[in-house]
């Protein structure tokens, strides 16, 4: 593969390994989301470069929503065995008992019991007082006005009105007890980056990102893959095979694929470059209501 | 797998990736003021670069049924306003980050409101831009916020300037407009030191000259705005003549065989062999290895996150700045600087924050306001205090020595940021204008005979013993019985007391705000020199409030400082009120009594609280004397 990594690319590498070290440094017991998909591999990465030889010196959340894909968590065993890693699995186990599902409950409550609450119980069961995201700051309007390291209340509350300033790159990290922050390293990339940074790096992601024939439905205009027998059939629908693949990682029945051919990676980036549609899309916990993202935010979500 | 599709996928990136290689990086702002059509501008640059994905554009018909301003026209503004407020208002107010590219560069844009109460977001998009867009609205030309955005730009080391005439639809296209605009903002240009500073006549709402050349105005025969961002030359900093910086972040140690240190070239280059400096210390040592996960280098420079393994074991951590030999930064604990004000509490000469400079905190008081800076005229005022969004010139002391550039050498070694102790707010941005001379020629002289030989001389370790607590709550006293009781047991101690030495060393200070702080400073200073002397300092002192303890506290070394907080209540003070204070402050004849008409924070963690009210002076003494034989300071 003759693709190199362009000064760009080493430009924001060494921002965010600066970010990365910066948080390490200033507190005293941080965390990494890990959600498996590309921005968490392209992050996992950078953090193994910022300390090595050093063993990477926090360990790796995952908040399990017990509807991720299947092969996510495989993938997700497999990278933690593979680096090492200490690897913490999180579910909410109330909203697990009421069985709290995306079909019955709607994706907005399945999301802020199973996603956002879970989250925070996470986070204050571990008492961490930072907790690294892979949020991009090119995914989503009031992604762009997030600070790279976002301040939180003790109720993990997020004030977009009043963000510390950042400047140059000195990142305010005091914090009293019980607060903490979101620190995004990501914040400068942009989707068409992390591809390449992938590529160039050679940085293994689930194959769901690879296009294959799978089982899947379409509901309104979604393409839904039936990844488990837990997924309901509405009167007509017929799963069939198609070559699909996945341009976001999440809870497959929140998850759309696209009828793509592509089965490399070069190929996905290829038909990136011709993209003509962005994202979040494939994302349904987007669409439900305007400005849904920042209120999930306000609320605690990532 | 199909091979020649992936071939043919792989010469796609490889093109892609060769395209990009040769695009420059152009950070810049935009600022202007509410309505001038600033994100509709940039809306109109996303737009027009086709950066607009379908779906975006679908919600953005949607969006712009609910909120759109343009009636049945698609607003581009609602692209980049996120925030659910900023809609409702229909106003900008924060900074949000875009990138776009074209064929020739990529940018970065740091959108920023420009209405007066927002100046601290400006401030912070300025200080990683190259170029400032201004917008002005057309009907209006030049206003008093324009040139409030040029000193701010100019300040932050701005290179260069753009203003973008909008609205030029809503002037019929008018040349004469343009050309009256276009002298009187040569003037305002002029005044600062920018190397370029160009006007670019465009309607964003229509497109005219913002990436497409306008029909409409045929007499200008200049850039569009996208031309001028892509040609616009950008002198990068030439690395080989810069001085090397680097700010340790941290100290990498998997294991006895491996010391690295991790952070951050902030200026010039470094090579395995070169000779280094620790700013601070002194200390130097040449470069081993430049390591990374992949291998080592051969060499860094300025903005890559390195590892570096130095020849000699050296003492360094966090906060050291590694730096060239031949071209030192300066070090000094007396700072003159450019403060950005962006906290609704104003400041006030004698306040104490904390300072981050680089990797370094520490604590720093802002000494002097020496002037505020009117940010739309450029011109000095006086003044005592600097309210949010003001900028005033000020002298700051600090805790102890950084290693620092003036920011017009380095604007990453030249900047820091003050940080509320409390609330933890970022309160200000500063900008290093120079270290004070004071410190700056008065190297520190080491002396022969240590702390440690002097303290075991008289068998004991040295100590403060920091009696704080209200007027007449017994600190004097019990203090006196312990210098009596210490000189009885054969160790060698004196007493510091804030009453007497303000008929001698502090004679000169009154009773406001600048003066307290100078008063304890001294103290603080006073008490240092006994401890390196040997002695263990007791110091009978109100020092009503917590920040003021805290900066003693920091003067001497950890585990040195013993805060005894003398627990008697106020009701008790006023009744014991042995000098008769009480009656004349609540009388109204003393301002600033403590207690009365001025508060007394009380130590949360003092190392020592002593009750006066239930033990005697000589439990009190023994309960001192427990606590420094316990702690080894006399045995």
């Amino acid at each position: 593969m003759g693709i190199a990594q362009s000064s760009h690319l080493k430009h924001l590498e060494s921002e965010s390994i600066h970010i990365i070290r910066e948080v390490v440094a200033e507190f005293s017991n941080p965390v990494m989301l890990y959600s498996i998909g590309k921005d968490s591999a392209v992050m996992l990465h950078l953090a193994l470069k910022a300390f090595a030889p050093s063993k990477l010196p926090f360990p790796v959340l995952h908040v399990d929503t017990t509807w991720k894909f299947k092969e996510m968590i495989a993938f997700r065993d497999y990278m933690a065995k593979k680096h090492n890693l200490d690897l913490i699995v999180h579910t909410n186990q109330e909203g697990k008992a009421q069985n709290i599902n995306p079909f019955e409950h709607g994706s907005s409550t399945y999301t802020h019991v199973m996603k956002t609450e879970a989250l925070k119980q996470a986070l204050d069961l571990g008492g961490y007082d930072a907790a690294f995201g892979g949020a991009r700051r090119d995914e989503e309007k009031s992604r762009a006005k997030e600070r790279v390291f976002s301040f939180r209340t003790k109720t993990h509350g997020w004030d977009p009105k009043n963000q510390r300033p950042e400047l140059w790159q000195l990142y305010n990290a005091r914090v009293a007890p019980g607060e903490s922050i979101r620190a995004f390293p990501l914040s400068n990339w942009t989707e068409l980056d992390i591809w390449q940074y992938i590529l160039a790096e050679k940085i293994e992601v689930p194959s769901l990102y690879l296009a294959q024939r799978r089982k899947v439905v379409e509901r309104s205009g979604t393409l839904l893959m039936v990844d488990d027998n837990r997924l309901p059939l509405l009167p007509g629908e017929v799963p069939q095979e198609k070559m699909v693949r996945f341009r976001t990682l999440g809870c497959y029945p929140l998850t759309g694929a696209v009828e793509s051919s592509a089965t490399t990676l070069e190929e996905v980036v290829g038909e990136m470059l011709v993209a003509r549609s962005s994202e979040r899309q494939g994302r349904l916990i987007d669409h439900d209501s305007a400005a849904s993202m920042e209120k999930k935010k306000r609320e605690g979500y990532f | 797998m199909n091979k020649p599709l992936e071939a043919s996928a792989t010469q796609l990136i490889e093109n892609y990736v060769a395209a990009q290689e040769n695009k420059q990086l152009l950070r810049f702002i935009t600022c202007g003021s509410v309505d001038d059509g600033k994100s509709t501008l940039i809306g109109r640059l996303l737009y027009d670069s086709k950066l607009i994905f379908e779906d975006q554009l679908a919600s953005l018909e949607s969006d712009s049924k609910r909120f759109g301003t343009v009636g049945e026209d698609i607003d581009l503004a609602l692209l980049v306003d996120g925030l659910e407020a900023e809609r409702e208002q229909g106003i900008t107010i924060d900074v949000a980050y875009r990138f776009f590219a074209s064929d020739k560069r990529r940018f970065i844009v740091a959108d920023t409101p420009g209405h007066e109460q927002y100046t601290r977001n400006m401030a912070t998009g300025a200080s990683t831009a190259d170029l400032a867009v201004l917008l002005v609205d057309a009907r209006k030309g030049i206003l008093t916020q324009t040139r409030r955005h040029a000193f701010i730009a100019s300040l932050l080391g701005v290179r260069h300037l753009v203003l973008a005439l909008n609205k030029f639809d809503l002037v019929d296209y008018d040349r004469k407009i343009f050309e009256e605009i276009k002298q009187e903002f040569a003037a305002l240009a002029a005044s600062h030191d920018f190397e370029s500073a160009q006007v670019v006549p465009v309607s964003a709402r229509f497109g005219d000259n913002v990436t497409q050349r306008s029909n409409n105005m045929d007499w200008y025969d200049g850039p569009t705005l996208l031309q001028h961002l892509e040609t616009v030359e950008i002198k990068l900093s030439d690395e080989s003549h810069e001085n090397f910086r680097f700010p340790v972040q941290w100290v990498n140690r998997p294991d006895l065989d491996f010391r690295g240190f991790s952070g951050t070239v902030s200026g010039g280059r470094i090579a395995p062999g070169d000779e280094i400096v620790v700013a601070k210390s002194g200390q130097t040592s040449r470069v081993k290895r430049l390591t990374t996960m992949d291998g080592d280098l051969v060499e860094a420079s300025k903005g890559d996150a390195i590892t570096i393994v130095l020849e000699d074991e050296i003492d360094i951590s966090r906060g050291d700045l590694l730096a060239s030999v031949k071209s030192r930064p300066e070090v000094s604990d007396q700072l003159a600087a450019h403060l950005i004000w962006m906290s609704e509490t104003p400041l006030y000469a004698g306040r104490t924050y904390l300072l981050k400079c680089g990797t370094q905190t520490v604590s720093a008081t802002v000494t002097e306001i020496k002037h505020r800076v009117d940010v739309n005229s450029a011109q000095h005022l006086a003044g005592k205090s600097v309210g949010l969004n003001e900028i005033a010139f000020c002298n700051l002391s600090l805790s102890q020595e950084i290693a620092f550039d003036p920011y017009e050498v380095n604007r990453h070694t030249g900047s820091f940021i003050l940080i509320d102790r409390l609330s933890n707010a970022t309160v200000a941005a500063g900008l290093v204008w120079f270290g004070l001379r004071r410190a700056n020629n008065i190297h520190r002289q080491q002396l022969t005979v240590s702390k440690q030989e002097r303290a075991s001389q008289k068998g004991q370790k040295p100590c403060v013993l920091w009696f704080t607590g209200l007027s007449g709550s017994g600190k004097s006293t019990i203090a006196n019985a312990l210098d009596k009781e210490l000189l009885r047991l054969g160790a060698h101690a004196t007493l510091l007391d804030g009453d007497n030495l303000r008929h001698g060393l502090n004679k000169d200070l009154g009773f406001n705000e600048a003066d307290r702080i100078e008063n304890i400073r001294r103290v603080g200073e006073l008490s240092k020199l006994m401890v390196d002397t040997g002695l263990i300092t007791l110091v009978s002192f109100i020092s009503p409030f917590a920040s003021e303890r805290k900066l003693a506290r920091e003067r001497v070394e950890e585990g040195e400082f013993i805060e005894i907080y003398v627990n008697t209540s106020l009701d008790i003070c006023a009744k014991r009120d042995p000098k008769g204070l009480y009656a004349k402050a609540k009388a109204g004849e003393i301002e600033n009594f403590t207690g009365i008409s001025s508060p007394y924070e009380v130590p949360e963690t003092p190392e020592l609280t002593l009750d006066t009210e239930q033990q005697s002076i000589e439990e009190n003494v023994a309960q001192i004397i427990a606590y420094l034989r316990e702690h080894q300071f006399i045995w």
